[in-house]
């Protein structure tokens, strides 16, 4: 089969998939847990427990407040200790829900069998709502309510669903894990997801370090309206406008979403979870995390609850190196690095990536030598030297004549500069304050 | 318990570096170094070291005294500078006349701007100009290759683009050919000129390592290349007799030179594949214009310095291909 | 010879002079009219060009000035009210006077009080730290000492004290135009009154935690317990969100709230010492 990929820019940076090959470990869930109530893009959730409360696993504690929203379960069984505000990985304390785990007791109208359970007979709409209930969100990293992006917005047609099985980030095996232990389930997952949005044809797009995955999931496709495509090892390739790009040669407008070309994109994880929502009534309340790094004992893909404090992750996979100097929750490339490692796994948390000594610090800045590496790399066509170059003058307004909002944020850029230059700190740094300059245009 | 590291993302930093750059080109320049100092001998090693150390030694002394930051001069750029700039100086020229070039290279050409990455005109060149028309005798006398003992007392005459331009004034094409080198010398480099020019084996081996390298991209020099090749193509089909061939504009002179290693400098060139196009097309179109109806016989050093001026106006309308059509509703 | 300079001097001099002439009736026909009045308001501003009073640059201000009825908006923090008093003597209108005011750092997070328990490593900015995390203390509020304040002030007024991680203002170069507040992204800098013998109280805390966790995070943060604001006799103490506010109009500088505050988080500058054995807040003297 031949490889596709994108055709702007793109870097090769190390793959060191460590953890690839570790079969799933399901862990225990741990003593106390710390569940934020906003763990996803748009209106944080409305808490409604309150101490003292009992809960149990897959019991609602949060509510979807506002059309970009959805609902957050526990994931453990036990008391509520405290609803206040606790240190996430943003760096901050958000507020959030903490929960003296008690047993392991699920609300009874969730399938816990391992039975694969297969075709539906839901309509689209019962899909939808099923998936909001659940709190499904973007797993890829992103957290996009999927209920949301399963309702095509009028004046526009759903042609493709295509499913995110990449993985580009090195270290990075949590989705390989997936693709390798729960084929079946996954197929089934996208079926739903398919017949939620509305579409007849679906794409899977993996990267071709994963040959076992993509060989699995090519037989276990066989015979249904959904077909696999390797792709070129480059990095972003998982970014949705790159992977839309590739598989379908279309490329998403400025401004705009993958649905204006007739497109939806959904990460495998969130797929899988789909499965588990719609067939086994089972909420979001867990997810696979890979914990990784160069010096880890055990690299590890664990399925951990959400709210497991991080620390206990480090511990089960042998423990925290002595020369770990970063801690990053995600993966190398657009990860965020940690403060403590009291922060709990939340949704988003793809994978925990710990980092030395040697590799940890950044190198000295230099000045800019216009050797166009960073033009040259950059998957959006933009121009990151004369980026920085205008957010540390204050020149927000021509940022946003040179298209700063379009940056997707990879890294590619700042990991690829010679002179060592924080290109990306100041591009976010820009489109934080264009943001701003937008909505008080809007608000006029 | 350890104090953890706290930045923004990417956490992974490529092995690129300033100096990996710079000393990548200066392994590329070594065939030339090579060639140079077999045909020109000792006098050829006198300009070179004379050069480099000036210009590490001015660059450090401004960084430290005049502007009064951290020197840096051991980055790889004034060693460039050094070593491209004796390339472009006949290997006869008096030692301090090579020092007062690294002052005017340095000094002027990359330290009034404000140092590394800020300087509007390739120094290696502006040090070249600057001794050219201060110093018109010494700069146009060009020792014949193979004296390898002399220095400056060496045997000097025209180079071919020299000999073409005063014969022109008298005779045709084909009167002067005999009296310029055979291709094969012309390729290989045995003819008068200076030290950098002369050999095109050495500087295309120099292009390939590069490209290989990634250091420089084809845009640049085969645009240069191609626009003077096709020009004085045109020229010389139309008229045999008043105009040179192709092959020979491209063999002599410092074009070969100039388009691979001066036009491509990273800070005073275009930064889109668009930009450097018409970057080269217009350093082609004027070379040939000075060689053929200017008054010098060379005129790849104006016509690169002219388009470095043009370069801030060059990125400002030529932006890169950007991803996604602009939506109507923005 | 000679003829030829005659004829050179002549043709340039005789250009020249039809030049002016028709630069004059060229500037005199599209001449645009101003207020002549402007021009001399001009001349009485301090031409900082800072943007202190809110209009980009000192001629917009001195064309505002003159255009508006109103000045109840209008004020020169650099020039203060001598400069607005000049401007109304030539425009025949009212200055009206308002207090002097000077910057004040409203954070004492030095790393004795407030622990790092990480290290920054990215641009070296307060605004790219600030978005990162809590910094390199625990306090959300705390000052993040990357220097945006002293980078933005036009008057030298305000530099980084490398020991304490703090930013300190000088009072006496300080126009209180406003800079150092806008480039601050925790809002941690306050313009107050300015008080003769540049004394000063005020709260150095904005964190707006919980007592418990402000503690945690800071030894001298506020901790929101009310005893100033319980002692207070002006009245110029307010609480909300866990943080005492002192109301600098108000602040009649007789330091009763100094000596209850259990956090040391108030503190006075230049004043004598006390006879009390209450010794001073450690804190970041101004120069």
């Amino acid at each position: 089969m031949s490889l596709k990929t994108f055709s702007r820019g793109g870097v090769h940076p190390p793959e060191h998939k460590l953890s690839a090959g570790n079969a799933i470990e399901v862990l225990a869930p741990p003593e106390i847990v710390v569940i934020p109530i906003s763990q996803h893009l748009g209106a944080p959730s409305k808490v409604i427990v309150a101490r003292g409360d009992q809960v149990k696993v897959g019991q609602l504690i949060a509510r979807s407040e506002g059309f970009v929203s959805t609902n957050i379960h526990s994931s453990v069984s036990g008391k509520v200790l405290k609803v206040d505000r606790f240190m996430d990985s943003s760096g901050y304390r958000k507020m959030a829900v903490q929960i003296q785990v008690e047993g392991d007791q699920w609300v009874e109208t969730i399938d816990r069998s391992d039975d694969l359970v297969r075709n539906t007979v839901l309509t689209s709409e019962d899909i939808r709502k099923k998936i909001l209930d659940a709190g499904i969100v973007g797993l890829g990293g992103a957290t996009f309510p999927s209920h949301v992006k399963l309702m095509v917005p009028g004046g526009k047609r759903a042609e493709y669903l295509l499913v995110n099985g990449v993985e580009c980030e090195p270290y990075l095996t949590s989705d390989h894990a997936l693709m390798m232990e729960r084929s079946e389930e996954l197929l089934s997952g996208i079926q739903i997801l398919m017949k939620g949005l509305g579409v007849e044809k679906a794409i899977l797009g993996i990267e071709n370090n994963k040959p076992d995955a993509i060989d699995k999931m090519k037989k276990v496709v066989e015979g249904s309206a959904v077909r696999v495509q390797g792709l070129k090892v480059k990095y972003p390739q998982g970014g949705e406008k790159q992977l839309v790009q590739a598989l379908l040669k279309r490329e998403v407008p400025s401004g705009g979403l993958p649905i204006d070309v007739g497109v939806v994109v959904f990460n495998v994880g969130t797929a899988y979870a789909a499965y588990e929502a719609v067939m086994k009534n089972r909420p979001l309340i867990d997810r696979i995390v890979s914990v990784t790094g160069k010096s880890m004992e055990k690299p590890s893909n664990f399925q951990v609850r959400i709210g497991t404090p991080i620390s206990l992750l480090v511990e089960k996979a042998g423990g925290l190196p002595d020369n770990t100097s970063k801690v990053i929750n995600g993966g190398p490339m657009m990860g965020k690095a940690l403060s403590t490692l009291d922060a709990p796994v939340v949704k988003g948390s793809s994978g925990i990536l710990l980092i030395g000594d040697e590799e940890a610090r950044r190198k000295e800045v230099k000045p800019c030598i216009r050797c166009t590496k960073c033009v040259n790399v950059c998957p959006m066509g933009l121009e990151p030297y004369l980026l920085m170059t205008l957010s540390e003058k204050g020149l927000f307004e021509r940022m946003e004549s040179e298209k700063v909002m379009d940056c997707i944020e990879c890294g590619s850029c700042s990991y690829t500069c010679p002179s060592s230059r924080p290109l990306l700190d100041y591009i976010r740094l820009g489109k934080a304050e264009v943001g701003k300059i937008m909505r008080a245009r809007r608000a006029v | 318990m350890n104090k953890f590291i706290v930045s923004p993302s990417p956490h992974a930093y490529s092995e690129e570096s300033v100096p990996r750059l710079m000393y990548g080109v200066i392994i590329s320049l070594l065939p030339v170094l090579g060639v140079s100092v077999f045909y020109f001998g000792i006098g050829m090693i006198i300009v070179t070291t004379v050069s480099i150390l000036s210009c590490i030694l001015f660059e450090y002394l401004i960084q430290k005294y005049v502007m009064k930051v951290k020197p840096t001069h051991l980055d790889g750029s004034a060693l460039l500078t050094g070593l491209l700039l004796a390339f472009c100086l006949p290997a006869n020229i008096p030692f301090w006349i090579v020092m007062i070039g690294a002052l005017a290279a340095v000094g002027i050409g990359k330290m009034t701007f404000g140092g590394l990455g800020n300087n509007i005109f390739n120094p290696a060149l502006v040090g070249r100009v600057f001794l050219f028309i201060s110093f018109p005798v010494a700069m146009t006398a060009w020792p014949e290759p193979g004296q390898w003992m002399q220095y400056t007392d060496a045997l000097t005459g025209a180079t071919p683009l020299g000999l073409m331009k005063e014969g022109l004034a008298t005779k045709t094409v084909s009167e002067i050919m005999p009296d310029v080198p055979i291709f094969l010398n012309l390729f290989m480099g045995k003819m008068m000129g200076s030290a950098g020019e002369v050999s095109a084996l050495a500087l295309l081996i120099g292009m390939i390592y590069m490209m290989y390298r990634k250091i420089i991209s084809w845009h640049i020099p085969l645009t240069i290349l191609g626009t003077v090749f096709i020009f004085t193509g045109i020229l010389w089909l139309v008229n045999p007799d008043r105009f040179a061939d192709p092959l020979f504009h491209l063999l002599t002179g410092g074009l070969m030179l100039g388009a691979i290693y001066m036009a491509t400098d990273y800070v005073t060139s275009p930064m889109t594949g668009k930009g450097m196009v018409i970057y080269g097309v217009g350093i082609g179109i004027v070379t040939v214009l000075i060689r053929i109806f200017g008054a010098y016989p060379e005129g790849v050093q104006f016509a690169i310095l002219i388009f470095n001026g043009f370069t801030p106006l060059i990125n400002k309308y030529v932006k890169p291909k950007r991803f996604g059509k602009e939506v109507a509703n923005g | 010879m000679s003829q030829i300079i005659l004829f050179t001097i002549v043709t340039l001099v005789a250009i020249g002079a039809a030049a002016a002439i028709i630069l004059y009736f060229v500037a005199q026909k599209f001449k645009v009219f101003e207020d002549p009045r402007i021009d001399e308001v001009e001349e009485a501003l301090p031409a900082a060009n800072c943007g202190g009073c809110g209009f980009p640059g000192c001629r917009n201000f001195a064309e505002t000035l003159v255009k508006s009825d109103s000045w109840d908006d209008l004020f020169c923090p650099v020039g203060g009210n001598e400069t607005m008093a000049k401007a109304a003597a030539i425009l025949g209108k009212e200055a009206i006077e308002q207090a002097p005011r000077v910057a004040v750092i409203r954070c004492n997070g030095t790393p004795e009080f407030r622990p790092r328990y990480n290290v920054y490593d990215g641009a070296p900015t307060c605004a790219i730290a600030h978005s990162l995390s809590t910094g390199e203390g625990g306090c959300p509020h705390g000052c993040l000492g990357l220097a945006d304040c002293v980078v933005v002030c036009n008057f030298d007024a305000i530099h980084m004290d490398p020991v304490t991680d703090l930013p300190v203002v000088i009072d006496d170069k300080c126009t209180a135009c406003g800079a150092c507040v806008e480039a601050c992204p925790r809002d941690i800098i306050e313009l107050r009154k300015k008080n003769k013998k540049d004394r000063k109280i005020f709260v150095s805390c904005i964190n707006e935690e919980k007592g418990g966790v402000a503690k945690k995070n800071c030894s001298v943060a506020c901790i929101g317990c009310s005893k100033c604001f319980q002692v207070c006799p002006h009245e110029a103490i307010t609480m909300e969100n866990n943080l005492a506010f002192i109301d600098s109009d108000k602040c009649k500088l007789c330091r009763k709230c100094v000596i209850v505050c259990p956090t040391n988080a108030i503190h006075e500058l230049h004043f004598p010492p006390r006879k009390t054995d209450k010794t001073e807040p450690a804190e970041a003297e101004t120069k």
